[in-house]
């Protein structure tokens, strides 16, 4: 077992960044390593709570029928994934970049840190990899 | 020897950039083992017939080529349709890499 | 202690933001708390060594904005020893002259950015 640590960036939806980190989150929880994942900057709204789903117009399906879930969503399923693993997931959000943004109310399981604290997680981890934003 | 896993998010046809990216991945192939993953857009020039010489000036040598299965799936690009010297790979190969200590660079 | 490299790439992006450049900002953050780190400016980041940036002025409605002052930052960061490269390739595309460089800043061939990596063990790819 390995500790990977993972920096974001990218706000929700608005980078093609943001599906390959959580597919890399995925993987190395699957594959039963920690992980640890620093939110810099927008990518500090993924587990903002107050994210809602809504209906689809173009597609002509309701709420229900879209059953599109926010990126808070996939946030929770994959602690919720590393639990079932038995390993390590710290989902950690820059403290002062969240306070900028008045994203406060994050859904369970999400800290707060610091670039030291994003620092250390990298010192205690095997591979870093940072995605950085344009 | 060192080990490094570069990630190329980006089409050359997009940034003007790429082809900076490809040349260091070369420059460290010659100091260590390279993997260089190609994943969104950065997949479209793994296309037979893609016009990009940068990609093509690496294939074939010490770097290894991979492709992001989902992200050609998702661009309907079929693994049978790449050019010569790229595979298609799975996500988890970056993963694989970053658990064994690879320095990562992502573009 | 693991030696970090900051490619810095993306540049002039957060204007509006308190901690802008926000790459130079968290490496020179995690400077103080005890990492070693090293800056490497390519891309259009070369203009950040470049002196005589002046983002002050910006005003929306009654609001004046301070705006970054990345010579200030860029100044910070040489004094805290942290060092800081250029890609000199990417300065004369640029049509930017050695004379115009903040004092500190070290100018490196595009050439030798693998030697770069190669002599950190983790690199932040900003």
């Amino acid at each position: 077992m390995a500790t990977i640590t993972i920096g974001i960036m990218d706000p929700p939806y608005e980078s093609a960044n943001t599906p390959t980190a959580f597919r890399l989150v995925e993987a190395a929880i699957r594959k039963g390593h920690n992980v640890n994942v620093f939110c810099y900057e927008g990518a500090t709204a993924l587990g903002f709570a107050g994210q809602k789903p809504h209906a689809n117009a173009v597609h002509g399906l309701s709420l229900e029928e879209e059953d599109h879930p926010n990126p808070k969503e996939w946030v929770k399923s994959l602690l919720t994934f590393a639990g079932e693993k038995k390993v390590k997931l710290v989902w950690c959000n820059c403290g002062m970049c969240v306070d900028e943004r008045g994203v406060e109310n994050q859904v369970e399981g999400v800290c707060r840190g610091s670039p030291v604290d994003a620092w250390k997680y990298s010192e205690a981890s095997d591979g870093v990899l940072l995605i950085g934003t344009e | 020897m060192s080990r490094y896993i570069l990630i190329q998010s980006k089409s050359p046809w997009e940034s003007g950039d790429v082809g900076h990216f490809y040349a260091l991945a070369r420059e460290l192939g010659d100091r260590g083992e390279v993997t260089f993953f190609l994943v969104q857009n950065g997949v479209m020039a793994a296309r037979t017939g893609a016009s990009d010489a940068g990609l093509d000036g690496i294939l074939g040598g010490k770097v290894r080529v991979l492709a992001d299965d989902f992200s050609l799936r998702e661009r309907g690009i079929d693994a049978g349709s790449l050019k010569k010297g790229v595979g298609s790979g799975a996500i988890d190969e970056v993963v694989d890499l970053l658990a064994g200590g690879a320095k990562a660079l992502w573009h | 202690m693991a030696k970090y490299l900051s490619i810095i790439d993306s540049s002039y992006r957060a204007t509006i933001e308190e901690q802008d450049d926000t790459a130079v900002w968290f490496t020179h953050a995690m400077k103080n708390g005890g990492a070693d780190v090293s800056i490497l400016l390519r891309g259009d980041a070369v203009n950040y060594a470049v002196s005589g940036q002046d983002a002050k002025g910006l005003r929306f409605g009654a609001r004046t904005v301070k705006g970054p002052d990345m010579v200030r930052d860029i100044q910070a960061v040489i004094d805290k020893k942290i060092s800081l490269y250029a890609v000199a390739d990417d300065l004369a595309e640029r049509g930017i002259p050695a004379s115009r460089l903040i004092p500190g800043v070290e100018q490196v061939q595009r050439s030798a950015i693998a030697r770069l990596i190669e002599t950190h063990d983790r690199v932040l790819s900003w």
